[in-house]
């Protein structure tokens, strides 16, 4: 589950990683009321306004300004709040922005450059271990500097019998070319910021940057922060963390019906039971000539209900020209899979698009004979070449 | 002889009072598997599908000298369900569980790591050796005992590969579902050796799909010590980057693991590549 950068700090604060301070907002009438605030708690001179979507590259389409004074804060505010904001990671249509975080200015004058690091904490899934990813080249990308100076990305594994060791943390911070005041504020940074991707059963912390700042504290900038969803039992808390405005409303009216649905842009719909076989009746339909509109796992109990709920759902996608229901039946029996079909059809009443049944399996034979006896403009199939051909068919 | 279970695995079901352990356990005696008993803390003393219940897998172990067990726990007490039988002494634990936090699956690798038993799963269908032994929830009757060995990360994929296969005029040895998580007991590459090194065995079906680099790891140890024809399938080709497809682990992060890259790498260690997953029987039919 992704959250947004202010949640993500609040969490990182709570586990004593030092962090940019900022208030939030979703109405620009409060813009100066927080920025009084933010200045009152941290004595900023400068306002940095940051809009809150889950997506990254935030700067580059415009959602994070500097305000250098009160009218340029609710300037600013008044442009990023309510805008759909572009980036390259949003896809062509943007997200519209509906929190703005209003955040102090951390890169002001002093004794020393301010400097800017990367480091994120994840799985590495190959050897079952988590890993601390981090290097000197902050601020950009982390895939460009690894196709350009791949050389420069360190990675330090934790075992699990430990956890982080303290000269862990310790060659992060020589290797980041560290020294006195700041040496010791990023082993510190770094100890908490484990314990927080720990403790938080997170699937992924990407900080970038981590900011050294003129007088040597270290800090985290921004924060990207992926919660495990098998682990949210644990933290009852994490549920009010969810934004639902930053989810297709078609895959959370699914996921009402305990079905998993992606959204995507093709003209054939499919309706699958499990995740491998739905993945590839997707590529099935591309190989016949469509392109998959959705993802959609019924999962193991496919009945009346579900395929109703999942016809609904796909059906409000406009750009769907057909439907392709490919069921292995298993412990799931074929002919009432099929029942469930004809039943929801005849609720629904007319359906616009030629749809495809393949039914294969437990009494795969029987449920084609119900297909094709209930007098609906339904394609049966058994086998799933059969399936595909009929797609190549209706789709000419 | 086949791989992991056969018929005279002596198996035990963990979560075996529960409806899911209850119905699957049913399953499995109805195939002819040797269930010798099953664990339910609390109920031990019990008999349950006219097997006895006892409170922990060393008891079971005592008891019934089982030497497989099949989890059925709920997600919360899984990883423990998984220590648990390690410690026992179970050689073969499937675990069927899906939804198993990340970080107890962190745990469980490392507590493995010096027992000397083979994990498969979780979030998986479980092991099936045809006509022999069936550990898991895949659908018995579409089984044929024959030389054809599968291994997959999918549920219904695997059962669509074995149910080709069968239709192709051949049969299955043993079909592993390896599961679909970012940590599994059995890698793809370990589940492709077991087969690689089983004399009742032909040829072999690897089934991948999106996310993680377990297919390339079998790809490459295929080409340096394959002796068996491969038909490979991996699933995702046309899923979007950066969204997880169902299964936990089935996410694109990177370029190196989408269905493209893990594709060309499998044909280039040697494997028989399908883009139709409704051509795996038949390739496979004309390589043996």
């Amino acid at each position: 589950m992704n959250i947004h950068e202010y949640q993500a700090k609040n969490i990182l604060k709570g586990y004593g990683v030092a962090i940019q301070n900022g208030v939030v907002i979703d109405d620009a009438s409060k813009a100066a009321e927080a920025a009084a605030q933010l200045k009152a708690d941290t004595g900023t001179d400068w306002v940095v306004v940051k809009a809150q979507i889950h997506a990254g590259g935030r700067g580059k389409g415009g959602g994070v300004k500097l305000a250098k004074n009160d009218a340029e804060v609710q300037e600013r505010v008044n442009d990023i709040l309510g805008m759909q904001l572009v980036t390259p990671q949003t896809g062509p249509e943007g997200k519209k922005v509906n929190k703005v975080l209003l955040a102090e200015d951390v890169y002001y004058p002093g004794e020393n450059e301010p400097k800017e690091y990367y480091m994120s904490v994840l799985l590495d899934r190959q050897l079952g271990k988590n890993v601390i990813i981090y290097t000197t080249e902050g601020g950009m990308d982390i895939e460009e500097v690894a196709e350009s100076n791949p050389e420069k990305i360190h990675k330090e594994w934790v075992d699990p019998a430990t956890g982080l060791l303290p000269f862990q943390a310790r060659k992060i911070s020589f290797n980041l070319g560290l020294s006195g005041k700041a040496f010791k504020e990023m082993v510190r940074f770094v100890n908490a910021l484990y314990r927080a991707y720990d403790e938080t059963d997170s699937s992924m912390f990407e900080i970038n940057p981590v900011l050294k700042t003129s007088d040597d504290k270290i800090i985290a900038v921004d924060s990207k922060v992926n919660l495990d969803e098998n682990a949210l039992y644990r933290h009852k808390d994490f549920g009010d963390l969810r934004d639902l405005s930053e989810e297709d409303p078609m895959e959370v009216e699914a996921k009402e019906f305990n079905l998993n649905y992606i959204n995507l842009d093709g003209n054939v719909g499919c309706m699958v039971n499990g995740a491998g076989l739905a993945m590839a009746t997707m590529d099935i339909i591309k190989l016949s000539g469509g392109e998959p509109a959705n993802f959609l796992d019924v999962g193991g109990t496919a009945n009346a209900e579900t395929v109703e709920a999942g016809f609904r759902i796909i059906l409000k996608d406009p750009k769907v020209e057909a439907i392709l229901i490919n069921i292995f039946g298993g412990i799931v029996r074929c002919d009432r899979v099929a029942q469930g079909v004809v039943d929801a059809y005849k609720n629904i009443g007319e359906i616009p698009v030629p749809i495809i049944v393949r039914l294969q399996g437990t009494n795969a034979e029987e449920a084609k004979k119900i297909i094709d006896e209930s007098g609906l403009e339904v394609h049966s199939a058994i086998l799933l070449q059969e399936a595909a051909d009929l797609v190549s068919k209706v789709l000419k | 002889m086949s791989v992991l279970v056969n018929k005279n695995s002596k198996v035990i079901v963990q979560g075996f009072t529960g409806s899911e352990g209850t119905f699957h356990a049913g399953q499995m005696i109805e195939y002819g598997t040797n269930v010798v008993g099953g664990v339910t803390p609390g109920k031990g003393g019990q008999t349950h599908l006219d097997r006895p219940v006892f409170n922990t897998v060393s008891n079971a172990v005592e008891q019934t000298g089982a030497d497989v067990s099949i989890i059925f726990v709920p997600p919360p007490f899984a990883a423990d369900a998984i220590m648990e039988a390690a410690d026992a002494g179970i050689k073969v634990i499937v675990c069927i569980t899906e939804g198993i936090p990340t970080k107890d699956m962190v745990t469980v690798k490392a507590y493995l790591a010096d027992k000397d038993c083979t994990l498969v799963g979780p979030n998986c269908p479980g092991v099936m050796t045809a006509g022999e032994a069936k550990v898991g929830i895949m659908p018995g009757f579409i089984f044929t005992p024959g030389r054809i060995g599968v291994v997959s990360k999918s549920g219904t994929l695997t059962y669509e590969a074995v149910d080709q296969i069968t239709k192709a005029g051949l049969g299955q040895s043993t079909a592993i579902g390896i599961g679909g998580d970012p940590i599994i007991g059995t890698s793809t590459k370990e589940a492709v050796e077991l087969l690689m090194n089983d004399p009742e065995t032909d040829g072999i079906i690897m089934i991948g799909e999106i996310g993680g680099s377990m297919e390339a790891e079998a790809a490459h140890w295929i080409k340096e010590n394959g002796t068996k024809p491969v038909v490979g399938f991996i699933a995702g080709e046309t899923a979007p980057k950066g969204r997880r497809m169902g299964h936990a682990g089935a996410i694109v992060g990177g370029k190196e693991d989408t269905a493209q890259a893990k594709k060309a790498i499998m044909r280039s260690c040697g494997i028989h590549v399908v883009d139709s997953p409704a051509q795996i029987g038949a390739k496979m039919a004309e390589l043996v």
